[in-house]
């Protein structure tokens, strides 16, 4: 059976020619970066030349980059490290209630130390309205933090709106950008953020690694002590493999972005058609054009997400949900709570997240075995009353 | 996490799915836990479970949860489905992942309260000392 992958806002594969640019970096070229000899150079030397790449890509100085182990340290680098540095100044971050859980449980743990945290409500669309961000700046407003695109439901938020009012109110401004960077355009000095958070494996580069934006100027506690690494904000020696893969899928990105967008739009938007023209009785999670590319979230009235998730993968179609009965903790998930869903909607929704390698042909087949597994479903279902 | 190839199996080839025409009782217990719903449908003669049906909105643990303590129950006396608990549905799947262990709950309690059901319609009584493990009738939402 053919295998569908459309679960690329979970992780992405690693692209070939990315790997081959990494191997050398482990038993060829295994140099430590902070070593003075010829072994240190050369891996200094990649890693400074990657660094430039990704710069290149997001437009910002190579010395703003700090590499990472991914985005949830990023974003956790980013609260502390901001919080931590302007304890002088204040004790107020401002963020939204559909951040990813990397933005919220740190919120949630500075709460505890005596921050204070305002969580933004969103519509139903899952904008956060800027004039909200505005009214909840105070004088002891540090940091604002915002998505840049939300995971589940692909909404894109207006960071630039946003960006103009951190700016005027002289608050800092972080957006975790792991489901735009390489998808999307994304220029932090378009956007105006003062930092931004990336990973390697949501655009095709390995696991593991990922970076932290920070604009010159801006002052932060190292999240991670014990060593002169990226110019003593992160100590560890550095993932150098890791570090060259997300250089060389930077480098890739930057070069096919319009491309990558031209081609998951349609795709996209053929599914959403498909899918709500072909099933009575769904509905479109997140904002129908202020949305991913790659992101397709309905909710199926009547069923169950994970029952849906194992029958689509039963027919070889890779997907994702939010319903509480596959999230561990057994709570449906925030983000779709929060544009107001409700418990047996959140219950309902299955996300399809598309990728380089998808084809109309892989749409079709979704558009074919998708509206039965659906129907078997709802027959199950003492809710549907057909 | 991952399913039995027997959860697996009920999972795609659920047994006993759908309502009964006049059944002798009903079950519909809401999951406290997730926020899901079963219904239970039995029917009886002399005593004995002769046919038994399901409808769940849920996991696919509470689908073969469902399908499979539909398949014990029938052919069995009240006071031996009284018996059937949701650790001996959990084992004949060979297991659930510790955190699907409640769904199997549901199918318990559903069957007790569709038996309770019977026996208030035909004795005018229901089950005595009936306790659903759930601890909340009707959706957990
Ligand atoms: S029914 Fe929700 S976890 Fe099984």
């Amino acid at each position: 059976m053919k295998r569908i992958y459309l679960d690329n806002a979970a992780t992405t594969p690693t692209l070939p020619s990315v790997l081959k640019e990494m191997l050398p970096y482990f038993s060829e070229r295994y140099g430590n970066p902070s070593s003075l000899h010829s072994f240190g150079q050369e891996a200094r030397a990649a890693v400074e030349a990657a660094r430039a790449r990704l710069a290149g890509l997001i437009n910002c100085q190579p010395a703003e980059i700090i590499f990472t182990s991914g985005g949830t340290e990023s974003d956790n680098a980013a609260l502390f490290g901001v919080l931590y540095a302007n304890k002088s100044k204040g004790d107020h971050i401002i963020t939204s209630k559909i951040e990813h859980h990397a933005v919220l449980e740190p919120c949630q743990w500075l709460e505890k130390q005596g921050f204070k945290v305002t969580y933004l409500d969103v519509d139903k669309y899952g904008l956060v309205d800027p004039a909200a961000v505005k009214a909840a700046i105070t004088d002891k407003t540090v940091l604002v933090s915002i998505m840049h695109a939300n995971n589940e439901i692909g909404t894109i938020q207006p960071i630039e709106q946003i960006s103009t009012i951190t700016k005027e109110a002289g608050v800092l401004l972080h957006t975790d950008a792991v489901q735009t960077v390489g998808q999307i355009e994304v220029d932090v000095d378009k956007l105006g953020v003062d930092l931004l958070s990336l990973s390697a494996h949501k655009f095709y580069g390995p696991k593991g690694v990922g970076a932290l934006y920070v604009r010159k100027g801006t002052r932060l506690e190292p999240y991670i002590r014990g060593g002169g690494q990226e110019k003593r904000r992160r100590a560890s020696t550095e993932n150098v493999p890791g570090i060259i893969g997300l250089g060389k899928a930077a480098e890739i990105a930057k070069a096919e972005i319009n491309e990558r967008v031209a081609h998951l739009l349609p795709l996209r938007d053929r599914l959403i058609k498909g899918i709500l023209d072909n099933i009575p009785e769904v509905i479109l999670n997140g904002h129908p054009v202020q949305r991913l590319p790659k992101n397709v979230n309905v909710s199926v009235k009547y069923i169950e997400g994970e029952a849906m998730l194992l029958k689509l993968d039963l027919e070889g179609i890779a997907a994702s949900t939010g319903s509480a009965c596959s999230s561990g903790t057994l709570d449906p998930s925030h983000v779709l709570l929060a544009i107001g869903l409700t418990h047996e909607l959140a219950h309902g929704s299955i996300r399809f997240s598309l990728g380089r390698t998808n084809t109309d042909k892989d749409i079709d087949h979704v558009l074919e075995v998708f509206p039965k597994i659906v129907k078997k479903l709802r027959q199950m279902s003492p809710l549907y009353k057909k | 996490m991952n399913y039995s190839d027997k959860v697996m199996e009920h999972f795609k080839n659920p047994r006993n799915v759908g309502e009964m025409d006049s059944p002798d009782g009903i079950g519909r217990i809401g999951n406290a836990s997730c926020g899901d719903i079963m219904e239970m449908y039995i029917k009886v003669k002399d005593n004995v479970i002769t046919d038994a049906k399901f409808k769940t909105f849920g996991c696919a643990a509470a689908i073969a949860t469902s399908s499979m303590i539909t398949e014990m129950v029938k052919g069995k006396s009240i006071p031996a489905a009284l018996k059937l608990t949701n650790q001996m549905v959990v084992e004949a799947l060979d297991g659930l992942p510790p955190v699907k262990v409640h769904c199997s709950v549901l199918g318990e309690d559903a069957l007790k309260s569709a038996i309770d059901d019977y026996l208030k319609k035909t004795t005018g009584k229901g089950l005595e000392g009936l306790k659903l493990k759930n601890n909340e009738a009707g959706p957990g939402h």
